[in-house]
């Protein structure tokens, strides 16, 4: 691994204008990623998934992204042209959505999708890309690929359809995955097994990964360093195995109002939320 | 187990239920049994098409289509109920964006159970109620868009709680909330069922929500209960049952190792 950082991220901020005033839903964050798995987390409205988003130059209008640096392996993100950013998005940075749902074409074959991902970013005859399409599948352990492959997104599980949602997205090789909450709307047993295959995978192929989340106690167990957001600021980062001896009151809170299996029934500790936090981040 | 000794509030016998017909016929829930006695929390477990919620709709009166042998606070229930049921046992819903009426305020939501079980001085009942669910009387002419999750969900139980019922159904109260929200909601639930020897039937698919808050659970896969345990068993980290076993080291959070064991628990009998 070389010393210059896969991802370079300093002082973002996100804005949105509205009728009472601007929102600032990312307020100054700054971090770095190599080719490892960084989790992100926060609870909803922290700005997590706009800091993804931001990345790939997703956020729409009227929302206004600035930073001092926002550079992915020697590329200004912020003055690469249109035509430079398609080529980034999917093929070099790739993004997995939530609920696979929401984010499959509904009317069309999911290997046909897949092969489609492929196609964009590769000039490839379309019988080699069925072909690639179909190792895919396999590589995140479809058990019955070509069954699969003709499938309409409403014939599949939701395990399914997020591992479906990930063979799309890493088939062009790319060398940084954003997953947002790739695997909250799936059962624990299931969450897990889908994790596992993107684990192996960023492994294998040295990718970085940025997993978004609000579950801290799946991110420590899962990722390599932890970043911690509160109201669009970082309030802590911390390696993930050592998030225990966490030092932020904030990040103490939500890690004690978790209940757990072997809790005493006694009454969870509830977050005690600082104003200062709004204002100072790392 | 550790509530043998209470009068049963509820009791459920050989539950069966079935979707559909020829072809499309689902067997969702199957001769499941229970008891849970008066005063303490009895929680099922499971992952998404356990059956686990439907067993919920049952024992509500959501689902009329049931059979078996339905009984609370010592009473046979029929498959459709009537108002003295509600008044007994009321339900709260997993998404609390969901379950209130978007055009209705605060006031108005907790002002029909009182309408319909004509319960006598709402002004007061409301009052009291809001109080108790720890939102002040400012809430009470707010309309849900303009609450937070957690708020919501804390009408909600509201609503529940205004008929002064003895038993409460909760699907899955905190799963669509922060987990700082979610302390708090799971903090109150405690208090409320302490002041008002309240029966709890909570539905969840987290293991360590189940685990503060139950005194018994029972574990569901496919429709069957693969195994009824006392949390204490589950807190020595002791259930018997394969399933249940997957489930709890699934819930410790990711382990690589841990994954390449985990079995596909296929349908029983």
């Amino acid at each position: 691994m070389s010393d210059k950082p896969l991802l370079a991220i300093e002082d973002l901020h996100v804005s949105f204008p509205t009728r009472k005033g601007v929102v600032e839903a990312v307020r100054g964050i700054s971090f770095s990623l190599g080719r490892e798995k960084l989790g992100i987390v926060g609870e909803s409205g922290s700005g997590k998934s706009m800091t993804g988003r931001s990345i790939l130059r997703l956020v729409s209008r009227p929302g206004i992204v600035t930073a001092k640096r926002m550079e992915f392996d020697g590329i200004d993100l912020q003055r690469a042209s249109a035509a430079q950013m398609r080529r980034i998005r999917g093929q070099r940075i790739s993004m997995v959505m939530q609920d696979p749902k929401f984010s499959l074409n509904p009317v069309m074959r999911v290997g046909e999708q897949i092969a489609e991902a492929y196609r964009t970013h590769e000039k490839v005859a379309p019988a080699e890309a069925k072909r690639r399409s179909l190792e895919m599948l396999k590589a995140v352990r479809i058990r019955d690929p070509e069954r699969v492959y003709r499938a309409y997104p409403h014939e599949v599980s939701g395990g399914m359809g997020q591992r479906i949602m990930i063979a799309m997205m890493l088939i062009p090789d790319p060398d940084l995955l954003i997953a947002d909450e790739p695997t909250s709307a799936l059962d624990v047993t299931v969450q897990l097994q889908v994790l596992a295959i993107l684990d192996d995978l960023v492994t294998q192929r040295g990718m970085g990964l940025i997993f978004i989340s609000h579950d801290l106690n799946l991110v420590a167990s899962f990722c390599d360093r932890v970043v911690i957001m509160y109201a669009g600021r970082v309030m802590e980062i911390c390696d993930a195995k050592n998030l225990d001896a966490a030092q932020h009151p904030y990040t103490r809170g939500l890690l004690n109002c978790l209940p757990r299996i072997d809790s005493d029934g006694r009454d969870l500790a509830v977050l005690r939320r600082d104003p200062a936090w709004m204002e100072h981040g790392l | 187990m550790s509530g043998e000794t209470g009068r049963a509030m509820i009791e459920v016998d050989k539950l069966n239920v079935i979707f559909g017909l020829g072809a499309d016929r689902v067997h969702a829930v199957r001769d499941v049994s229970f008891r849970v006695p008066e005063g303490t929390t009895f929680g099922l477990v499971g992952e998404s098409g356990s059956g686990k919620s439907t067993v919920l709709r049952a024992l509500s009166g959501l689902n009329p289509d049931w059979s078996g042998r339905v009984a609370v606070a010592g009473q046979a229930q029929k498959p459709r109920r009537d108002k003295a049921f509600y008044k007994l046992a009321q339900m709260v819903f997993q998404d609390p964006y969901g379950s209130l009426h978007p055009r209705h305020t605060v006031d108005r939501i907790l002002m029909e159970p009182l309408a319909i079980h004509r319960l006598e001085d709402p002004e007061r009942r409301i009052e009291r109620v809001l109080g108790e669910v720890g939102l002040g009387p400012d809430f009470r002419f707010r309309y849900p868009h303009q609450l937070s999750g957690g708020q919501r969900q804390r009408v909600a139980i509201a609503r529940a709680l205004i008929l002064e019922p003895r038993i409460l159904l909760l699907d899955e109260p905190t799963s669509a909330l922060d987990v700082s929200v979610q302390a708090e909601v799971l903090n109150l639930l405690q208090r409320l069922k302490q002041e008002r020897g309240l029966t709890f039937v909570l539905v969840s698919h987290n293991l360590s929500v189940v685990a503060h808050m139950c005194d018994d659970l029972a574990v569901m896969n496919h429709g069957v209960v693969v195994e009824e345990l006392a949390v204490a068993q589950l807190k020595r980290r002791e259930p018997q049952h394969p399933y249940t076993r997957q489930l709890m080291v699934a819930s410790l959070g990711y382990d690589r190792a841990a994954v390449d064991r985990f079995e596909d628990f296929a349908r029983e009998g």
